[in-house]
């Protein structure tokens, strides 16, 4: 308990700084600060290897209060670089509680920050974007160069390398059979194939598309994942020779690899969107869903062939496309929740009919 | 789906009076409502009973009318203005059921009007118990399940079917006798044969236990194309078994996983999918707090007091949006208020704890039972914003006005540990104080958990602040380092719970956290998060790093708001708050509400330029005062919430407009104020204050009796009585010095003459006075309890003009700037002053209403430095309508067991309605029927039981009720005097102690038409005469405890003015 009482700072790009205490891992750690406005699912938030080389900040102020318990986690452990809350619960609540947040930051590794003014920070990266950030326990007192150089080091370009798996494995199944490519998937999106069904043969990002055909799937889906989608080229070029050959699916970063190797483009939000309150209007229907998001980057200038499936009605960005003639579908949400609203859970039915028919009533 | 044109004219139907349980939340969604319709360019035609609402104001509707809420009133309404919609949900279960109502009988179809909103078949597969059942097995959704038994057998069987523990609730028996839990077979066998055997109809209830299971409730919208949202979750800390209106609630919910969570917010929205709710909807849940188990408790398909608490609490505006839906708009066409950029479709995100604590009665209904369970009792709540459990729970105690700022209690400090564990077991209005002190003294959080069901993440909390508290107590002021002192202020402990510890002055914290610079920041309510930028100013403190507040340079005025609604205290001070800041505004003076009720019109973050959602507590205040440094402050609508802060505030040299504080409290210091009344020769009854037995009984021979006794503080706990004889005063002040020997009795004549009332305004020369009030009940009775007649009947112009000649004179004299309020009694042709308030009183908004002068308008104006002659107003009072207008009290004493429901000095009444007509009988018609008293047939059997002093002036109503055919039973004292006086044929029932049957039986027998009951003294409740009035009561027997009630009734059985020879009257056709 003597930990209560180190000190530490959140040193921002901009040269904010907030102090507060560490908890979890007491070490100095880096990387790009976003927020995550959900006010339950931490705990799917960490283990979601979307966060890799990210410092997430919860803006819901009491963190922990249900503990962690080994059922909910979205991947093997925490994948993010650092938790900035406002208060963590040390005196959790929950019949399956089996940790309690500290202890399972510790032990995994994971640096993380209280006592800060988490609306403050919020409130910065909204009006200047995301940045870079620092978690320092303070008596570490960097110089400004030290610092800059510190930043400077952070490289999120190989994370979704990082995340993939070694090898390929296969899940049985008496339904669709799916290629799906794994570029640190949630778990929660495997077993919503799963619960259709779906055979799946689950390969590495960086897979050929030779190899992918190979086992002659009924479809091919791309995960969700970390980072930049321009960073992962040799994937783009992948996905590029399975169009026409296959029906294409994907979810969040699946989303921007996908318009990108039909000739789109994506771009780097403000400051993306995390949290689970994003309503998604369906263009086809007009219904409008409340959906789970997490994303940094976006899907735009669709090509020729392909339109907008869903957007986000606050901000009108693209939250799904669909191939005009082709049956290539995805979007930008995520249908499995883990965290978040299961309003859109459909769409796991919606991917099979597009493998079945095409992009009709995609 | 844009807005539907062809809906022209929309009927709202509000929610009436002030009741236990349906209190301001439907003022503030019926006000919403009505603008979101009103800014659509359609016509609003409003019904409600409620003349202290802002949604009756002139102005708000097209066409208002302040009519009694039945189905016969509103169709006449109907017939009158010939709307061509009903919106059916915004007034609560009143609204709603008159709605069905209508519906059923074939109303609206006859006039062609059609229900806008969630439709009435869907209402009833939310409200029926059967159809709910229904529909909750077509939804899938497990409800708690239930079976009516006759035998042994069946409950055997139902009970091995749904699992022990069962609940067993034999039919009929008062209070559950003979019921229980049974955890196993043999216990069930044990408690059914002997509930079978208790019930009446041989009927039992078995119902599966969820005991101790979270209750969790969800706020859920959707639209007429299904688009579904959830706008915020609810924790009550309170398990299942207290009523959410008598919980401590918190949002978000706190202690579920994802996991839960999703997994009720899915099925809230696919049962109100499935029913096709267009609107808001209240969802209820319990959840095992052991697993996924959960069952659905009930569903509100309409606004609500949790809808109300919701919106207050993510800034989402639940009712302007469902009326919104209702005209035809989906939630993605309707903008979200508060970013003004996004819209209404998607779910709010907070970024803050918000803690709501009910406020109850029981200060004032000493005798009711205090334990609380699924009958809500509490009138009104206060919620607070903090972004901890801790602060926002500490907040919400010093809001509360109990005189709490910790949660350190001393009359919890008495009790053994084995009284205070079987105090928490029991919930009631003080649990959470010896909760604390259960905690303080050691005892095991997972045991409190045991005892309470309460989650430990809750008693956790509340260890915390305990914990902070035995710390502070070993320390001194000069510990307080500014790293200690900061963590105290983020905990959100007060100054003044501080400085109540640490045994020093609050002003001594405040000097430290002056020294260290520890100054609360304020932080926006913004339903985002933070993730948009967002325009409302709603705003609540932290201790954090970051200010949102702008404070601009204008010319502006903090109105200090009058918390949670309570006896005494209700809703007509929002009425007057919110006025006022209408004035400012239109006076272009920027404006500021502080204000800690999530129900009222008053803290919707429309209504002023800034809201500050803060307790009222001198610190709290004082905390805004700097930040905003406002130009002044405005306390004469705030009730004594507002009143009791003057002398703090002038301390502090802040500016106060209007009546300034020292005059405020030479009204309020009663030998200041004689000296004032003595000097302008006005009189008053004669007084004096006691401190013993001896000097009392010499005062009161002195005066002569009667005289009116009581404590010159009312904390002592006694109440105000009328006494008529040595015997009487002698048992008050030995009771009274018993109690507290510290502080005097105050003992003046009583004057058995007519009761006046004024609100004036006062510019500091001229008066204005919009009307004069007369009360129908003789002086004794509460002015909030008495029916208040405008414009008075029996009053010669010469106490008209001496009315208005001392007004003026004591006015002046008091030097009141903005509103007075005075009370008069016409005591044979002699005006005597009994009261006066310098500041804005409850019977505003009605007389407002009714003379058609906006007062607090003017007053507000007059505070401003205007002056009634340049708004054109001429000295004196303004001239009376051809209609007289009646204010009649309305009570919640059915909600209240045990509690005294007869008319006297202290008051009791919740809310009030008004009757309007074109002869007093016909208002008074009007007025009996608002209030569901139902005007007794003729030829009907009246039971009367008089007390000795009341008999003489009780004849000439005895000998109306006998013109009108009327039969009596009465008490042996009673009968006696009416056979004496003429009146043949009455029949004596036997007092209770006479054995059965007695009166109480033939009360209950239903063959009792009119009871009229005088109390001989009251709370007394072994007495006959109380037990009388709660049978009355409970068996909806009309009771009179007044004559001078009675009286006007028989006047009005009399009268044979029925529902249909009464027309309806719209509020703009009062001239």
């Amino acid at each position: 308990m003597s930990e209560k009482n180190i000190k530490a700072e959140l040193i921002l790009e901009n040269g904010m700084k907030f102090s507060g205490r560490a908890f979890g891992y007491i070490k100095e750690t880096v990387g790009e600060v976003v927020f995550n406005t959900g006010m339950t699912g931490y705990e799917e938030l960490l283990t979601d290897p979307s966060y890799c080389g990210q410092i997430v900040v919860m803006t819901y102020p009491l963190v922990g209060n249900y503990g962690i318990n080994l059922d909910d986690m979205e991947s093997d452990g925490p994948k993010l670089r650092g938790f900035v809350v406002r208060e963590k619960c040390d005196f959790p609540s929950n019949f399956r509680c089996e940790m309690d947040l500290d202890d399972f930051l510790r032990q995994n590794k994971i640096t993380g920050i209280e006592g800060v003014d988490t609306r403050a920070i919020t409130r910065t990266i909204r009006n200047v974007g995301t940045m870079k950030g620092i978690i320092t326990l303070r008596g570490a007192d960097l110089t400004e160069s030290q610092i800059k150089r510190k930043f400077e080091s952070l490289n999120n370009k190989n994370v979704i390398r990082d995340m993939t798996i070694k090898e390929k494995y296969e899940i049985p199944g008496s339904g669709k059979h799916i290629a799906f490519i794994d570029m640190g998937t949630k778990k929660g999106i495997i077993k919503g194939f799963v619960q259709k069904g779906c055979k799946l043969t689950v390969f590495p990002a960086f897979t050929s598309a030779e190899e992918i055909l190979s086992v002659n799937p009924d479809a091919v889906f791309l995960s969700n994942g970390p980072g930049d989608p321009k960073d992962v080229p040799e994937i783009v070029d992948m996905v590029k020779q399975i169009v026409g050959k296959k029906p294409l699916i994907g979810v969040c970063m699946g989303n921007q690899l996908i318009n990108l190797a039909l000739g789109g483009n994506t771009k780097k939000m403000k400051f993306g969107h995390h949290g689970g309150n994003h309503p998604v209007k369906d263009l086809k229907t007009g219904r409008v869903y409340i959906t789970s998001q997490n994303h940094e980057y976006v899907a735009c200038d669709l090509p020729e062939d392909v339109e907008a499936a869903f957007v986000n009605i606050n901000d009108d960005t693209i939250e799904g496309i669909r191939h005009k003639k082709l049956p290539i579908f995805s979007v930008q949400f995520h249908p499995e929740a883990c965290p978040g609203p299961l309003d859109s859970g459909f769409l796991f039915d919606r991917f099979i009919e597009v493998i079945e028919r095409g992009n009709e009533n995609a | 789906m844009p807005k539907d044109n062809t809906i022209k004219k929309v009927l709202v139907i509000g929610s009436g009076p002030i009741v236990i349980g349906q209190a301001a939340e439907f003022d503030y969604s019926g006000t919403q409502a009505v603008e979101a319709i009103k800014s659509e360019g359609i016509e609003v035609v409003l019904v409600n009973s409620n003349p202290a609402t802002i949604m009756t104001d002139r102005g708000m509707a097209h066409h208002t009318y302040i009519e009694p809420l039945t189905v016969d009133f509103v169709e006449k309404v109907i017939a009158k203005e010939r709307p061509d919609s009903l919106i059916a949900g915004m007034g609560g279960q009143t609204g709603l059921n008159i709605s069905c109502e209508l519906y059923d009988k074939g109303i609206l179809q006859k006039y062609g009007v059609r229900v806008i909103g969630t439709s009435i078949e869907s209402i009833k597969e939310g409200e029926d118990r059967d159809s709910f059942k229904q529909l909750m097995e077509r939804t899938n959704q497990p409800i708690v399940e239930s079976e009516i038994v006759t035998n042994m057998e069946d409950g055997v069987a139902f009970a091995e079917k749904i699992g022990y523990p069962v609940i067993i609730r034999p039919a009929y028996t008062l209070g559950g006798t003979g019921g229980g839990i049974a955890e196993n077979e043999d216990q069930l066998r044990e408690i059914l044969a002997q509930g079978l055997h208790l019930s009446r109809v041989g009927q039992v209830l078995i119902e599966r236990s969820i005991k101790g299971w979270k209750e969790i409730e969800f706020e859920v919208m959707r639209d007429g194309a299904g688009n579904c949202i959830t706008v915020c979750s609810m924790e009550n800390v309170d398990p299942v078994g207290v009523h959410t209106g008598d919980s401590i609630v918190v949002a978000p919910a706190q202690t579920l996983a994802d996991h839960e969570y999703q997994m009720l917010r899915k099925a809230a929205i696919d049962i109100i999918d499935s029913i096709k709710i267009e609107g808001g909807c209240n969802v209820q849940f319990a959840l095992d707090p052991n697993s996924f188990n959960y069952a659905v408790i009930e569903i509100n398909p309409r606004v609500s007091r949790s809808s109300a608490l919701a919106s207050k609490a993510t800034g989402y505006p639940i009712a302007k949006v469902a009326a919104k839906i209702a005209l035809g708009y989906r939630l993605d066409e309707i903008k979200n208020a508060v970013t003004k950029k996004t819209y209404a479709c998607f779910e709010p995100t907070i970024d803050y704890v918000v803690c709501k604590i009910p406020k109850w009665p029981f200060d004032k209904f000493k005798t009711a039972k205090r334990n609380l369970g699924t009958k809500m009792m509490a009138t009104g709540e206060v919620m607070a914003i903090g972004n901890s459990f801790e602060s926002a729970l500490l907040k919400g105690v010093r809001s509360l006005e109990i005189g709490q700022y910790t949660l350190e209690r001393k009359y919890s400090h008495s009790k053994t540990l084995t009284e205070l564990k079987k105090r928490v077991a029991v919930p009631d209005d003080e649990r959470l104080f010896d909760l604390a002190e259960l905690l303080r003294r050691g005892y095991r959080i997972d045991m409190v958990c045991e005892i309470t069901g309460m989650d430990k993440f809750f008693v956790k909390k509340i260890k915390n602040i305990v914990d902070m508290e035995e710390e502070l107590k070993q320390m001194t002021l000069d510990d307080l380092d500014e790293e200690t002192l900061r963590r105290y202020k983020m905990a959100g402990f007060s100054d003044k719970g501080m400085a109540d510890i640490l045994g020093v002055k609050p002003p001594e914290i405040y000097k430290l956290r002056i020294k260290y610079n520890i100054l609360p920041v304020y932080k926006m309510v913004d339903t985002c998060a933070g993730e948009f930028e967002a325009v409302t100013p709603y705003y609540y403190s932290t201790y954090d790093k970051e200010d949102e507040v702008v404070v601009s340079n204008n010319k502006k005025v903090i109105v200090i708001g009058s918390g949670p609604i309570r006896i005494g205290q209700g809703i007509e001070f929002d009425y007057c708050s919110v006025h006022s800041i209408l004035a400012l505004k239109r006076a272009g003076v920027e404006t500021i509400i502080i204000n800690n009720n999530p129900e009222t019109v008053s803290t919707d973050f429309d209504t002023s330029d800034k809201l500050y959602f803060e307790p009222l507590t001198e610190e709290d205040v004082l905390n805004i005062v700097e930040k905003e440094k406002p130009d002044g402050l405005i306390l004469q609508f705030g009730g004594q919430t507002a009143i009791k802060l003057a002398k703090f505030l002038r301390e502090m040299n802040i500016p106060i407009l209007g009546t300034k504080p020292e005059q405020i409290d030479a009204a309020e210091d009663r030998e200041k104020f004689d000296a004032i009344l003595e000097e302008l020769d006005i009189k008053r009854p004669k007084g004096k204050a006691v401190w013993s037995l001896d000097e009392g009984l010499k005062a009161a021979a002195e005066l002569g009796y009667p005289v009116l006794v009581r404590p010159s503080y009312v904390l002592g706990g006694q109440g105000m009585e009328i006494t008529y004889n040595e015997v009487q005063i002698t048992k008050y002040l030995e009771e009274a010095f018993a109690k507290d020997s510290k502080n005097p009795v105050l003992i003046d004549r009583y004057l058995l003459g007519r009761e006046i009332e004024v609100d004036a305004i006062c510019d500091g020369e001229d008066i204005l006075i919009p009307g004069i009030m007369e009360h129908l009940e003789r002086a004794g009775v509460h002015s909030g309890d008495s029916i208040s007649i405008y414009p008075p009947q029996h009053i010669s112009e010469e106490i008209k003009a001496q009315i208005v000649d001392e007004t003026r004179r004591i006015s002046v004299a008091l030097k009141v700037i903005g509103m007075i309020n005075i009370q008069f009694i016409d005591y044979h042709g002699e005006l005597n002053i009994i009261e006066v308030n310098p500041r804005s009183s409850r019977t505003v908004p009605y007389i407002s209403k009714v003379t058609g002068v906006p007062i607090i308008d003017i007053a507000t104006k007059v505070m401003l430095g205007a002056k009634l002659k340049d708004m054109g107003y001429e000295s004196g009072i303004c001239k009376e309508p051809d209609k007289v207008c009646i204010k009649v009290p309305i009570f919640s004493t059915e909600k209240l067991p045990q509690v005294e429901v007869s008319l006297g000095p202290e008051m009791r009444s919740t809310g009030e309605i008004l009757g309007v007509g074109k002869t007093l009988n016909r208002a008074l018609y009007k007025g009996f029927v608002a209030a569901g008293i139902v005007v007794p047939r003729r030829n009907g059997t009246a039971l009367v039981t008089i007390k000795p002093h009341d008999l003489e002036d009780f004849l000439p109503i005895a000998k109306k009720l006998d013109k009108l055919g009327y039969r009596f039973l009465a008490t042996d004292g009673t009968a006696k005097f009416l056979e004496e006086n003429g009146i043949s044929g009455v029949k004596v029932v036997r007092k209770i102690s006479e054995g059965v049957p007695n009166v109480l039986d033939t009360i209950r027998s239903g063959m009792v038409d009119l009871i009229i009951n005088t109390p001989n003294k009251g709370n007394r409740a072994a007495s006959d005469g109380f037990k009388i009035r709660r049978t009355a009561a409970e068996c909806s027997i009309v009771l009179m405890t007044s004559l001078d009630t009675a009286s006007a009734l028989v006047d009005v059985m009399d009268s044979n003015i029925t529902t249909e020879t009464v027309d309806v009257i719209a509020l703009e056709d009062i001239k």
